[in-house]
C-alpha cells in the first residue's frame, strides 16, 4: 500500500483547533540543558520540534495522547492539559 | 450554578467504557448522574486496540449484540513471533467462538461508546460533552463534586467517579495517583486501513461477520517491551504497535516510525496490500498491572477503568476490566446510597468488590510479569530470532541429518546465551505468568 508521511496522515484526522495552546513549556532555558529532548521523539503526531535553539509546539495536531507529559515527567517542563472542551482531535473511528 | 443548585448523586468524569457502565447501571437504579465528557461527543477522543468481551459487556448491556454497532466477531487469535524476515506463528480456531452471544467482537470505540451512550441517556441520566473537568471540588478533605471549565462550571455530587481515562488528572488532583513513570506506560499508535470485505475474508480465511485476531511480537516491537497487532473491522483492518515510553526514549523512536517498520515487514506488508488508510490514532496504555494499580477511593471518589490503570497486558485486555470496574463501582455507590454514607470507609467497598472479582485476580496472577519481561530484552530479540532460526533449520531439506541439525541449533544458541542462563530466564518468565 502507498506509504504516507505523518502530515498526509494527520490530514485524514479530524481536528477543531483551540485558539490557544494547552500545552506549553514551563522554562524554555531547561530544555536547552536537556540532553534526550524526549518530546522530539516520544510524541506519535511531533507536536515537539527543535527550532532555532527551543522547543516549538506544534498544539494543533495533537492527539491528547499524553506521551510527552510521561516521557518529560523527570524534568517535569512540560505544562499539560486537555485542550477546552469540545476542542482538539474528532476521531470518526476510535 | 455557583450555589449547590446544581446537585447530581452521582458525577460521573469521561464516557468510555469505564464511566458508561457505571453511570448505565446507576441510573437505572433510579439515580440522578451526570456524565461529564470532554470530546463533542462520547467515544469522539476514546481509542483501543479494537476488542471487546462479551460476558463482561453483557453484564452491564444485556443483548447488547442485538443492535451495538459491532464490527466482526472473532473466531480466530493468531500470535506471530517475528524477525526481521520471518515469522513463526501459532493460532487457534475453535466454532464454539462463532456461536452466539459469541466470545469478542471488533469495534470502533467512536461509535461503540456513542451507543453505549445513547442507552445510558435513555435511562435516564445526563451527558454533557464538550466539558472538561479541571480540578475536584473539595470541602473539608471531601470530595463534593467537579470544577469544569465552562463559566460557573461547577457541580456537585454525593459521590464522583473518575472515569478520565489513562491521564486521569482528577485521580492525580485528589492524590490518589501520581506521575506514571515512563516504564509503567507504554505508547501505541494504530492506523485504521480499509480494505474491501471480500479482501478481507481471502486473506483471513473468514466469512460473513467472522472476524480474526493477530498479536505480533519481538520484531513486531522493534525488539522494544511491547506488542503489534491487527484486527479485521467490516471492511477495514486496524493495524497498531505499542512500546514502552522508557524504551523508546532510550532509542529515540518515534512511534508513528514504529507502525511504519511493523507496516513494511515482508509478513505483514501482503495483509495490507490495496488498503487505505483512514485514520491515525494514538493513546497510552498503563503497564504497571498490579503495582501501577492505585488506591481506588477516597472520600467521596472512585476510580475505575484504564484511571485506574486496569489493565491486563498479558491477554491484551481492558475493555472489559474498564466496564466490570465501572458496574462494580456503580455497585458500590448504590451500598453506600442504602445508607447515605460517602466517606472513604464506605466506598471502600468498591475494593472489596474488585479485589473479589476477576481483576484484581488476573492483575494478582500478572504482576510481576511486567517488571521481568522489562528487564529480559532477550524475550524480545534472542528468543525469537534462536526460535525461527531453528525452525529453519529444521524445516529445511538439504541432506543435512536432522541431529546434525539439532547439535548446531544447540550450539549457536549456547554461543549467544549459556544453558544455566537460558534455563532461569524460561522458569521465571514461566513463574512469572504461571
Amino acid at each position: 500500500m502507498k506509504k504516507l508521511s505523518l502530515e498526509q496522515k494527520l490530514y485524514l484526522n479530524g481536528f477543531r483547533p483551540d485558539t490557544e495552546p494547552h500545552l506549553a513549556i514551563k522554562d524554555p532555558a531547561k530544555c536547552r540543558d536537556c540532553k534526550r529532548k524526549q518530546c522530539t521523539t516520544i510524541c506519535p503526531v511531533n507536536t515537539y520540534r527543535w527550532e532555532n535553539d527551543r522547543i516549538t509546539i506544534f498544539f494543533e495536531g495533537c492527539v491528547e495522547c499524553g506521551a510527552c507529559r510521561i516521557a518529560c515527567a523527570e524534568c517535569g517542563n512540560l505544562e499539560w492539559r486537555y485542550p477546552r472542551g469540545g476542542f482538539g482531535v474528532n476521531y470518526r473511528n476510535g | 450554578m455557583s450555589s449547590r443548585s446544581e446537585k447530581f448523586d452521582v458525577i460521573v468524569v469521561g464516557a468510555g467504557p469505564a464511566g458508561l457502565s457505571a453511570a448505565y447501571v446507576l441510573a437505572q437504579a433510579g439515580v440522578n448522574v451526570a456524565v461529564i465528557e470532554r470530546g463533542d461527543f462520547p467515544g469522539s477522543k476514546n481509542v483501543m486496540g479494537g476488542v471487546i468481551y462479551s460476558q463482561p459487556a453483557a453484564e452491564v448491556f444485556p443483548h447488547f449484540w442485538r443492535e451495538a454497532p459491532l464490527e466482526r466477531h472473532i473466531i480466530e487469535t493468531q500470535a506471530w513471533v517475528l524477525t526481521e524476515k520471518a515469522a513463526f506463528k501459532a493460532a487457534h480456531r475453535h466454532e464454539a467462538f462463532d456461536q452466539k452471544p459469541y466470545n469478542a467482537f471488533t469495534v470502533f470505540r467512536a461509535r461503540f461508546d456513542e451507543w453505549m451512550a445513547g442507552k445510558v441517556r435513555e435511562a435516564g441520566a445526563l451527558i454533557i460533552p464538550e466539558t472538561v473537568v479541571e480540578s475536584a471540588i473539595k470541602d473539608d478533605g471531601k470530595v463534593v463534586g467537579v470544577r469544569t471549565g465552562r463559566p460557573d462550571g461547577d457541580l456537585y455530587a454525593d459521590v464522583v467517579i473518575a472515569a478520565d481515562g489513562v491521564n486521569s488528572l482528577l485521580a492525580q488532583d485528589v492524590g490518589l495517583r501520581g506521575e506514571i513513570p515512563p516504564d509503567h506506560a507504554a505508547i501505541a499508535v494504530k492506523e485504521i486501513i480499509a480494505l474491501p470485505r471480500e479482501t478481507i475474508d481471502d486473506r483471513f480465511n473468514l466469512t460473513g461477520d467472522q472476524g480474526a485476531t493477530i498479536e505480533l511480537y519481538a520484531d513486531a516491537s522493534w525488539g522494544m517491551m511491547g506488542t503489534a497487532w491487527i484486527y479485521t473491522n467490516s471492511d477495514s483492518l486496524s493495524i497498531g504497535v505499542g512500546a514502552v515510553i522508557s524504551q523508546l526514549v532510550e532509542r529515540g523512536i518515534q512511534p508513528n516510525d514504529l507502525l511504519e517498520h511493523l507496516k513494511s515487514h515482508p509478513m505483514v506488508m501482503p495483509l495490507l496490500e490495496g488498503g487505505e488508510t483512514r485514520e491515525y490514532l494514538a493513546h497510552l496504555i498503563p503497564e504497571g498491572g498490579l503495582h501501577g494499580m492505585p488506591k481506588l477511593y477516597t472520600d467521596g471518589m472512585l476510580v475505575v477503568g484504564d484511571a485506574a490503570m486496569l489493565i491486563n497486558s498479558m491477554h491484551r485486555e481492558g475493555s472489559n476490566l474498564a466496564m466490570t470496574s465501572g458496574k462494580l463501582a456503580a455497585e458500590a455507590v448504590l451500598h453506600a446510597r442504602q445508607r447515605s454514607d460517602f466517606s472513604a470507609r464506605s466506598l471502600s467497598y468498591y475494593e472489596k468488590l474488585i479485589r473479589d472479582s476477576y481483576i484484581y485476580k488476573d492483575l494478582y496472577k500478572y504482576r510481576n510479569m511486567g517488571r521481568f519481561f522489562e528487564t529480559h530484552p532477550e524475550f524480545f530479540t534472542l528468543y525469537p530470532e534462536l526460535l525461527n532460526e531453528a525452525a529453519r533449520a529444521m524445516l529445511t531439506v538439504d541432506g543435512i541429518p536432522k541431529r546434525k541439525k539439532q547439535r548446531s541449533i544447540f550450539w549457536s544458541a549456547l554461543k549467544r546465551r549459556s544453558l544455566w542462563r537460558m534455563a532461569i530466564d524460561f522458569f521465571k518468565a514461566w513463574r512469572s505468568v504461571a
